[in-house]
């Protein structure tokens, strides 16, 4: 379990969840959980395109997950902003589905990209991983003080002349580059499990961001961990153990808060 | 004529059907959407669709009816997010997330087990992608009576819910059960988006739902007008779709014609641009507060 191919899977898989669980901190805390699973949707089009045409896929991805990202900002800025995003999402995945149909892709391909192929995860895509996941975190980092000022204190980021449209527009592009790298290993449907379950259960159990950071990231390293250890076991797709398990982390959050609550009031009561 | 209509377009059945099929849910899309759009659930009404093919890829393999399993799947959907909270708006696109993230997990497994264990190929396109020129003629039935049914359900609670929709103090100050409604109004989101996933497939599903009703809700001056040119936009878009996605097969010979989701989707996004100029126009002739403003003051004057 701790050999060949399964090392790459292991160090992909770990670089992808530190990844969602920053990126996604900050989604669950802006609430722009439709923009999160829009763009790698939109991702996932642009690397039929590049298949199409012969283009590295990684390009593909990387090209459409920023236009994405930049047409929902866009839309968004003058209608409303679910709808904007719902619009660029239904348009990135007509292309994707045109894309398709002229190429003579075979089915299999077709799956991975959409729901991620860790275990076939080459050493070659290590490095580019690692490279793309650290400039996201990095991005992140520098944003963190606006991103934190404008979802939390709209109106001391307005006194302090942070522009929200800028600050979002921004994060969406954060979001895509992190897309960009994360959907050839765990496919674009999952990473946004990843990038909501986890923050959400964090978020749930405290209202401190720093520490809610730390526990998104812990969270979702253990949730690709038991993924990758129990798809290896069980040979069912990873995908499965990634969107169950995050779930099951915001649920089990919420039970735990609310069973606390229950007997906090139990006891004032007694 | 030719150079619009290709040879047999209307005498060719599944053409047909798809016209029959794409005018029906375009329809009933078209009411739900309006709703969802005022309501600010298009999250939610897309994400169904998601949830329904995770029934769908289910049924699949457990070899029940593709149409029982959507619809079981958008409805069990629709009852996870009202449970974790989709009437609290902060909490709303989280509770949507979670059910999406948790469904596309379970369509992993079933379209995984769908193309290894029943080794049957086209599985995934076919559920994930859907076309309208594949639909079997018996769903056909299904897909309109249960049309008929949500758009009666929607006539019938269209003032509360447009009460509700607008604001919830209000409605609730008039006696109106606000969670009821919201219950009700997911109900027939649910229905709609379960049976547009199969009978057209998830990409299609959302353009319908949220395309034709943002663009008329940006023109019309009330919403039972914007109801109504959704429902003909909705229904043009789907016809002009059809219509070139045949043709398009004989556009180039050597190639295999682009699929009806792109041509509808596209015409669905050139009206809402094209709202865009309208709106724009219109702005700078006078200055008029947009259709729900409108009527929540006429509410409050009721």
């Amino acid at each position: 379990m701790f050999t060949g191919f399964m090392v790459n899977a292991w160090q992909a898989g770990t670089i992808v969840a530190v990844v969602a669980g920053v990126v996604g901190f900050f989604v669950v805390l802006r609430g722009s959980a439709f923009p999160a699973h829009a763009i790698p949707n939109g991702a996932f089009a642009g690397a039929a395109g590049a298949n199409l045409i012969g283009l590295n896929p990684l390009l593909g991805l990387g090209v459409f997950s920023a236009l994405a990202a930049l047409a929902i900002g866009r839309l968004g800025k003058r209608g409303r902003p679910d709808v904007a995003t719902a619009l660029a999402l239904v348009l990135m995945l007509a292309l994707g589905a045109a894309f398709l149909s002229q190429s003579t892709q075979y089915e299999p391909e077709i799956y991975s990209l959409l729901f991620g192929e860790i275990l076939g995860v080459s050493s070659a895509q290590i490095l580019p991983t690692l490279f793309l996941g650290l400039a996201s975190v990095l991005a992140i980092a520098v944003l963190y003080r606006r991103l934190l000022l404008t979802s939390l204190l709209p109106d001391v980021a307005a006194s302090k002349g942070v522009d929200p449209f800028r600050v979002d527009v921004m994060f969406l592009l954060v979001v895509a580059l992190a897309t960009t790298m994360t959907v050839p290993v765990v496919g674009a449907l999952l990473i946004f499990s990843l990038m909501i379950g986890p923050p959400a259960a964090a978020r749930t159990l405290t209202s401190r961001p720093g520490t809610a950071l730390w526990l998104s990231v812990l969270f979702s390293l253990l949730t690709i961990w038991i993924s990758i250890a129990a798809s290896y076991q069980s040979n069912w797709p990873v995908g499965f153990y990634v969107g169950t398990i995050s779930a099951v982390w915001y649920l089990s959050a919420r039970t735990y808060v609310r069973a606390k609550l229950f007997l906090v009031l139990q006891r004032r009561i007694i | 004529m030719h150079v619009l209509l290709e040879p047999g377009f209307f005498s060719n059945a599944p053409v047909r059907t798809a016209l029959l099929l794409g005018a029906v849910v375009a329809a009933v899309s078209a009411v739900v959407g309006v709703i969802t759009v005022v309501r600010s659930q298009s999250f939610a009404g897309h994400a169904l669709t998601d949830v329904a093919t995770a029934g769908g890829s289910g049924a699949y393999y457990l070899g029940v009816g593709a149409l029982w399993g959507f619809l079981g799947g958008s409805l069990a959907g629709a009852g996870a997010m009202e449970l974790i909270g989709v009437q609290r708006v902060r909490r709303r696109d989280l509770a949507t997330g979670i059910v999406l993230g948790a469904a596309t997990g379970i369509s992993a497994l079933f379209l995984y087990l769908d193309t290894t264990v029943k080794a049957t190929t086209g599985a995934t396109q076919q559920i994930l992608f859907g076309s309208i020129f594949s639909v079997s003629n018996s769903t056909v039935p299904y897909v309109a009576a249960f049309s008929g049914l949500v758009i009666m359900l929607m006539t019938i609670m269209r003032r509360p819910l447009l009460l509700t929709s607008l604001s919830s103090e209000i409605a609730s100050s008039q006696g109106v059960r606000v969670r009821l409604v919201g219950v009700l109004f997911m109900l027939c989101l649910a229905v709609s988006v379960g049976l547009s996933s199969i009978a057209i497939g998830s990409i299609l599903s959302t353009a319908l739902l949220i395309g034709p009703a943002a663009t008329a809700l940006r023109v019309a001056r009330s919403i039972a007008a914007a109801t109504l040119l959704a429902i003909g936009l909705g229904i043009i878009s789907a016809w002009i779709g059809i219509l070139l996605a045949y043709d398009s097969f004989y556009w180039d010979p050597s190639s295999q014609g682009l699929p009806v989701s792109f041509f509808i989707v596209a015409i669905c996004f050139v009206f809402y641009l094209f709202s865009s100029l309208v709106l724009a126009r219109r702005r700078s002739h006078t200055t008029r507060r947009p259709v729900v403003t409108d009527f929540a003051f006429s509410a409050e004057g009721h």
